[in-house]
This record gives structure tokens, C-alpha cells and sequence, in this order.
């Protein structure tokens, strides 16, 4: 009796709603510091605000104990050059990884000199980052001295893509050791101890409530963030948060190109309650967004793909070589010390394998050949690489539990067999986020961002040492500014547009509207991406806008939330669209081919098209690709104060 | 045969049921309940009893429900039939799945 059929079976009728049903209801939190979103850079956030001896709030969709992309786990600490092993200096590292175009050069040096520092801290809440137990002795990388566990990710090739990123001589490792930045950790270890913490701190946490909207003084576009509204997702109860700084970490979109009615819970990269919220609620207030014209490519999704990820076992890369049916090894990096860092193979490579199935040189289904691995490599990236590596865990552990040996079987691989992921899939949006500065600041008052939610995200480790950051600039500008009254008439408009769905019981739920959103993109956004589509898909999403939203229904606080969230992804949907109309040229970086401008990163183009509300009219403007200026000095000229690892009371 | 009433309701989600329970084992801690982030789960009205899996559709497989599980063998993953996955044992050739 554990699914809520065989409940109805049994006992002749739906169970009651588990909670106190509390719609329309108002709680009031006052605060100094509100953080919105309790992912990985959302804790940080609260975790170094509340250091500073504020009152720190921190609202979350899910349970800030197990939420978000990194809840799972993480078993790469990428980017971190500042670490005793390295052979690089952090500030050369940063520089070359923010000579990707279109990257985010002030993130990235926050990361490069702040994340080992982060990770330190992780271990003095208990976290996991060193081999204390001696599992892997031997383990290529092992540092006997630190027990760190130096990963081959980045040692030689500096990108997941090797041919997207030149490859550097650097100044500071002449004799090209190996680079030794990126260091494995036991993640799965991370979120727990975030959440204790965050409490130890005395830090309120509002688990389960999705924030809705942004309160901007006088309640006006452009306005001074000074708060927020958010919803409990299983009560129903409307919240009212009133803050002198507020810090934006709810990540990205996640699926706003994925079609499937039946399995709501796909997604790609990102967690499952990644939609978009912060972005929007940044953009009704007036913030700058930028490189919202990006796209990604869709890897993973449940149900769709067979990835890692999110659903069964895929060997097609990590340190692990790839076979034939016939045992035959492929050409394919591995991604290992082998190959030290390379990831995914080359076009080349690709084609070359697929022509060699056709001829009957390759026979399919491929496999991971994991017995053929020295017996530590394989310990190291079956227990601990995949067995930590978020959503990789539960995978690890049914495969072991189904009688799974890494050390006797062959993992099968769905590479090629699966196919590509369609053109239309792409995940249009993913790299664009909100515009920030060297605080972290966006460009309204009073308003931060952190990890995924800026522009042109990177990883875990970027998401934990931008959040700690914004944590720490948030608190001194809340500081020194006093409260602001919030607008009475702009918190009950929000209460109007939350609670509508709840009045009705029938119209359009909200998997036909996601699904009718995604079905859009898919037309109108995909490969073939031109002008006159560009209008037909704002015209469709203005009609659904107009004609299906009004009818959307929910029937409890849930499903309130997933309506909400489709909210979200319609206003996405439509920032994306003007970000794209706005990019007259197509880019390779950007992932963006324009049928009608096709030249490919023409010169005059080269730049950051930001976009924003400005009295409820579409604004864009432009900006230099480094407008960040020399990483280095305007870092320390901003953080002199700095003080390192915290030593804890 | 006595004929049990049966009800008229809808379709069942699918996948239907992400995660399997143990009631014999699972004491209705409802941690499970609290870690994931989707809220696919809701306390059982009885105490003491397995969780009810109300919004199976929306699991992200992300696995914190098991993982975190304090009774060993009271929740058990249960991917939906597409995505379980394959293996060979490399000497015999022998094929396996989830
Ligand atoms: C399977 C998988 C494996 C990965 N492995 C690694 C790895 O090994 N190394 C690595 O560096 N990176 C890894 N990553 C990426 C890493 O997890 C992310 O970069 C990181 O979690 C981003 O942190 P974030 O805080 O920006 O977003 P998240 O951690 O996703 O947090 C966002 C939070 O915001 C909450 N939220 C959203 N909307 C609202 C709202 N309206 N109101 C309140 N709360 C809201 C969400 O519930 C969520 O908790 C992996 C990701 C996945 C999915
Ligand atoms: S399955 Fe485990 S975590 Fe869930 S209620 Fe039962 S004992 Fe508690
Ligand atoms: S796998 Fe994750 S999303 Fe699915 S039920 Fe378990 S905790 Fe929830």
C-alpha cells in the first residue's frame, strides 16, 4: 500500500491532504540578509552572511538538506588551483579559464581564489574531501602527505572539450607538470553539513516555500530590492520577507524544451525545481540579464537519455576505456590520467567510429571495460568518483546490489545506440543568467546573485566560493542601509497572480501548459532560428499567456508549486526569445545559428547584449566580453579585507 | 470469486513507482520524505507505516530517498523499465540487467 492507488484500492478513498491547508494565510519575516534559493551557493551565501553576525533567511523549494543539482553529491572539486598540489598559480589559471568567450571572468577568479578555502571550511563542518580511511592508497594522484585526491580532470587538457580551450604553456609551470586543480571529494557528504551549519549559525530556514516575486521599494520597476514573497508548497501560506539585501541563488531553467506529460520529474543538468524563478523574478524588477541568447546542448534527462546521470549506467567517458561488443578498444578519450582531462572525444573521432559501425568495424553495444582498469583506478572511479558524483550514487549502489562487479563485468554504454539528442532539445537559455559586478551586486540595489543563477555559470566548487562571496558583500552593504516599507499594493497583485490557479478545478493543469511551452521552443527555437520565428513564437507564447494561463488550475499546494514554476518558464521562454532577436549575428561560443545573420561571430558582435524591463518595456545594451577589466587586481583591490579560512568559534 | 467494488479512477502516472518499500523493515520515519526534493512522497496517515508515493511522475532520480534511508532494506530504487541498465560479464559473455 505504498502508492497512492493501491491506498485508494484499499481503503476506498484518497488520503486527506497531509498538511494544514493555510491559502491566502500571511506570515512576516524581517531580516538582514534574505537568501533565496538553498542549493550549493545558497548555503554558502547564508553560511558567510550569518558569520558576519547578521540575521540571515534562507527560503528553499525543496529540503535545504538534500536540494538542488549538488543536494546528491559532487565528486569533482574543479577549478581549484590554490590547493598545496597544484602546479599553477591561481590567478594564471583564472585568466586562462576565463579566456573562453562569453565566460564570466569575476566569477571565475572568485572561484580560482576562494574555492580552496571553501573546501577547507566544508572539512571543518565535516565534510569529506581527504582519503582519512586509506581506501586508495596507490591511487594515481593520491597525495600521502594531505590524503588529497588529486583528480586527472584538467591535469593536461583544461576543458571537458578539449578543442574549445587552446592549450597554455603556463607562466607558473614551465616544465608542464601536471596541473592539479581539480580535487576529489566525497560530496555526497556536503549538503548535510551545509544545512547543520547554516542552523549552528542561526541561520531561519524556510524549507519547502518557493519564492515568487522580488519587493522593490515603492513597489516600482528598477526599485531597491527590498524583500520578497514566496509561497509553502505544502501549506499553501503566503510569506512575506522583508530584507536590506537580498541574494538570488535558485540556479537556471532546466526544462523548457523537454516535451513529456508523463515523466514531469526530466530535466537535464539541473535539479528537477530549477525553473527559471530567480531569473524571472530578477527581470520583473528590472535587473540586467545577459547571454540569455546561449544555448547548451541537451545531455541528460530522464526518461530521454541514458546518462549517468539521471537513470541507469553509462560508461561512455570518466577514466574508464571503451570496448566494443567484441572487446575491441574505440579511439575515444578516456578522460583518465590516460588522457588527463580530455572528455569528449572530437567530431573527427565521432564520425570516424559511427562510419566504422556502418562498415561492421565497431559491432554495438559498446561497453566500459572497468575489469581491464588497474584495481585502484577502478576503486577510485567506481566507489568514489561515480559513487559520489550526485545523482551517480543510487546508481552505483543498484547496480552493486543487482550483483553488478566492476572488477568482472563489462557496463554497457548507450553511446550511438541511443542517438543524438535532437537539435530542438537544445537547452536554449543555459548559460545566460543575471548581470553582475565585482560584489556580486546586480544592477538593482540591494540585489545579489550567486552560482547558477549568474551569467554563464561554471560548477559546484564555482557555486560554493561566488555564494560564500555574495554572502560576505551582501552582509556589508545590508550593514550599513536601513529598512525600507515595503508596497502593500505590489504584495497583494503578487498574492493575486499566486493564488489564482487555486480557484479553479478544471481548465489547463500545469504538465499541458509545460509541455504546451516546450512544444513552442521546439517549433519556433530550435536548429532553424530566424527573425519571423522568433515573432511567431512570442506571438504563441503572448496567446497562451492570454488564453491558457487564465484557465490553469491547481488542485493543491503542489501543484500550485509546478504551476507557478511553468509561470516561470513562460516569461523564460519569452526572455530567451528577445535575447536571440536582440543577437543580430550568429555565434560558435554561444552555441547560436541565425538562418538570417549566419556569419559566424562577426567582430562588431563580439560582446555581452544585456537585457532588462524598464517600465515594463524590453531594454537592451551591450557590454565589452572581459568588461570585468584585469581579474587580478581588481579582485584584491575589492577584498583587502579578505581573511581567508574561518576560524570557527 | 466475491467481486470487490471497484472504483472508477484515472490512469496511473508513469512511472508509478520510483522506489519500492519494505514495510516489514521501514518504520515510517518519513526521512525519505523530508530529503527529496521533489516531495514525491507524503506521510503515511497511519503511523508507523511506509510513506505513500503521491507524485511518482515527477522523480528526478537523484536517489537521496534511498541513500539516506536510516533502515538498511526498507526503501529500494526502482528504476521504470527504460532506463535499467545493462552489463556483460566480460569472460562468459553472459548479459545481465538492473
Ligand atoms: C548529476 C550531477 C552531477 C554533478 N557533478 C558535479 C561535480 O562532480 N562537480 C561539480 O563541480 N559540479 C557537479 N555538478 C554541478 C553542480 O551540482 C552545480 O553546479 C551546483 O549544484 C550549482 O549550485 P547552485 O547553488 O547554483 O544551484 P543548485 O545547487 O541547483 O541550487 C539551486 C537551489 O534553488 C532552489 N530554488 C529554485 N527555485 C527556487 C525558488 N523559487 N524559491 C526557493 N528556492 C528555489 C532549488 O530547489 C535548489 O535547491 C553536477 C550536477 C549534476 C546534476
Ligand atoms: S523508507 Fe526509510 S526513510 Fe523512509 S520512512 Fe521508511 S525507514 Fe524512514
Ligand atoms: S529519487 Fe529523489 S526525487 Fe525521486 S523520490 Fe527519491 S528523493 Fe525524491
Amino acid at each position: 500500500m505504498s502508492t497512492w492507488h493501491s491506498y485508494f484500492k484499499e481503503k476506498g478513498q484518497a488520503p486527506d491532504w497531509p498538511y494544514p491547508i493555510r491559502f491566502e494565510q500571511e506570515q512576516e519575516i524581517d531580516t538582514d540578509v534574505l537568501v533565496i534559493g538553498g542549493g550549493i551557493a545558497g548555503c554558502w551565501a547564508a553560511i558567510s552572511a550569518a558569520r558576519q553576525g547578521l540575521n540571515v533567511a534562507l527560503v528553499e523549494k525543496g529540503d535545504t538538506v538534500r536540494s538542488g543539482a549538488g543536494g546528491p553529491g559532487c565528486d569533482h572539486w574543479c577549478n581549484a588551483p590554490a590547493n598545496p598540489l597544484s602546479n599553477v598559480d591561481p590567478d594564471e589559471w583564472a585568466q586562462h579559464m576565463a579566456d573562453r568567450p562569453y565566460c564570466n571572468g569575476i566569477g571565475i577568479q572568485i572561484q580560482c581564489r576562494e574555492n580552496f578555502d571553501t573546501l577547507l571550511e566544508l572539512e571543518q563542518m565535516g565534510g569529506k574531501i581527504r582519503d582519512t580511511k586509506d581506501e586508495y592508497v596507490g591511487a594515481e594522484g593520491r597525495d600521502d602527505k594531505t590524503k588529497f585526491m588529486i583528480s586527472p580532470r584538467y591535469t593536461k587538457v583544461h576543458s571537458y572539450v578539449p578543442w574549445a580551450i587552446k592549450p597554455t604553456t603556463f607562466k607558473s609551470n614551465p616544465d608542464q607538470k601536471l596541473n592539479n586543480v581539480v580535487i576529489r571529494v566525497w560530496g555526497s557528504t556536503f549538503k548535510p553539513v551545509l544545512k547543520k551549519e547554516c542552523k549552528r549559525l542561526g541561520v531561519k530556514i524556510f524549507d519547502r516555500v518557493m519564492a515568487t516575486s522580488l519587493l522593490t521599494e515603492k513597489g516600482v520597476q528598477g526599485g531597491r530590492v527590498i524583500g520578497a514573497t514566496g509561497v509553502n508548497n505544502r501549506t499553501g501560506e503566503f510569506m512575506i520577507f522583508k530584507s536590506k539585501a537580498t541574494i538570488l541563488s535558485t540556479a537556471g531553467a532546466g526544462s523548457i524544451w523537454l516535451i513529456s506529460t508523463e515523466l514531469g520529474g526530466y530535466c537535464n543538468m539541473m535539479s528537477r525545481t530549477i525553473t527559471g524563478d530567480g531569473t524571472v523574478m530578477a527581470w520583473k524588477a528590472g535587473a540586467d540579464l545577459t547571454t540569455m541568447e546561449s544555448s547548451g546542448v541537451l545531455r541528460i534527462a530522464t526518461g530521454h537519455k541514458h546518462k549517468w546521470y539521471t537513470g541507469a549506467g553509462d560508461a561512455s567517458y570518466e577514466n574508464v576505456p571503451l570496448v566494443d561488443a567484441n572487446g575491441k578498444r574505440l579511439p575515444l578519450p578516456i578522460q583518465g590520467w590516460v588522457d588527463a582531462g580530455a572528455m569528449v572525444a572530437s567530431p573527427e573521432v565521432d564520425n570516424k567510429i559511427r562510419e566504422g559501425i556502418l562498415k561492421g568495424e565497431y559491432a554495438l553495444p559498446f561497453y566500459g571495460d572497468f575489469p581491464a582498469m588497474p584495481e585502484v583506478e577502478r576503486k577510485a572511479t567506481w566507489n568514489l568518483m561515480l559513487g559520489e558524483e550526485s545523482t551517480t550514487k543510487i546508481i552505483i549502489k543498484t547496480f552493486n546490489e543487482a550483483g553488478y562487479n566492476p572488477g568482472r563485468d563489462l557496463l554497457q554504454s548507450y553511446k550511438f545506440i541511443e542517438g543524438n539528442s535532437l537539435p530542438q532539445w537544445g537547452e536554449a537559455g543555459y548559460g545566460g543568467g543575471i548581470l553582475v559586478d565585482w560584489d556580486l551586486k546586480t544592477t538593482l540595489d540591494g540585489l545579489y546573485a550567486a552560482g547558477t543563477q549568474m551569467f554563464a555559470p561554471e560548477d559546484h566548487s564555482y557555486a560554493a566560493a561566488t555564494g560564500r562571496y555574495a554572502g560576505r558583500k551582501a552582509a556589508a552593504y545590508a550593514r550599513q542601509i536601513g529598512k525600507s516599507k515595503i508596497s502593500r499594493e505590489q504584495v497583494d497583485r503578487e498574492k493575486a497572480r499566486v493564488y489564482a490557479p487555486i480557484k479553479r478545478t478544471s481548465g489547463v493543469e500545469w504538465k499541458e501548459l509545460h509541455a504546451g511551452i516546450a512544444r513552442v521552443m521546439q517549433y519556433y527555437v530550435s536548429e532553424f532560428k530566424t527573425g519571423s520565428l522568433f515573432n511567431m513564437a512570442l506571438d504563441v507564447l503572448k496567446r497562451i499567456e492570454g488564453e491558457s494561463v487564465p484557465l490553469l488550475f491547481a488542485l493543491d499546494p503542489h501543484k500550485l508549486l509546478r504551476s507557478l514554476e511553468d509561470l516561470s518558464l513562460l516569461t523564460y521562454a519569452q526572455i530567451i526569445i528577445q535575447a536571440m532577436k536582440a543577437r543580430k549575428a550568429s555565434s560558435a561560443p554561444l552555441n547560436f545559428r541565425r538562418i538570417d545573420y549566419p556569419a559566424l561571430d562577426p567582430p562588431e558582435w563580439n560582446k555581452f547584449i544585456t537585457i532588462k524591463q524598464e517600465n515594463g518595456k524590453v531594454k537592451t545594451g551591450e557590454l565589452p566580453l572581459t568588461f570585468w577589466g584585469n581579474m587580478k587586481n581588481q579582485y584584491e583591490a575589492r577584498n583587502k579585507d579578505y581573511t581567508g579560512v574561518y576560524k570557527r568559534k | 470469486m466475491t467481486q470487490k467494488k471497484i472504483s472508477a479512477v484515472p490512469n496511473v502516472a508513469t512511472p508509478s513507482a520510483p522506489v519500492i518499500f519494505n514495510p516489514d523493515i521501514c518504520d515510517g520515519c518519513n526521512t525519505c520524505v523530508e530529503v527529496c526534493q521533489i516531495d514525491v512522497f507524503m506521510p503515511n496517515p497511519e503511523k508507523g507505516k511506509p510513506p505513500i508515493i503521491l507524485h511518482p511522475d515527477e522523480c528526478w532520480y537523484g536517489g537521496c530517498c534511498v541513500n539516506d534511508c536510516p533502515r538498511p532494506g526498507a526503501i529500494k530504487f526502482n528504476w521504470p523499465l527504460q532506463q535499467r541498465g545493462y552489463w556483460k560479464n566480460k569472460a562468459t559473455g553472459e548479459v545481465h540487467q538492473i
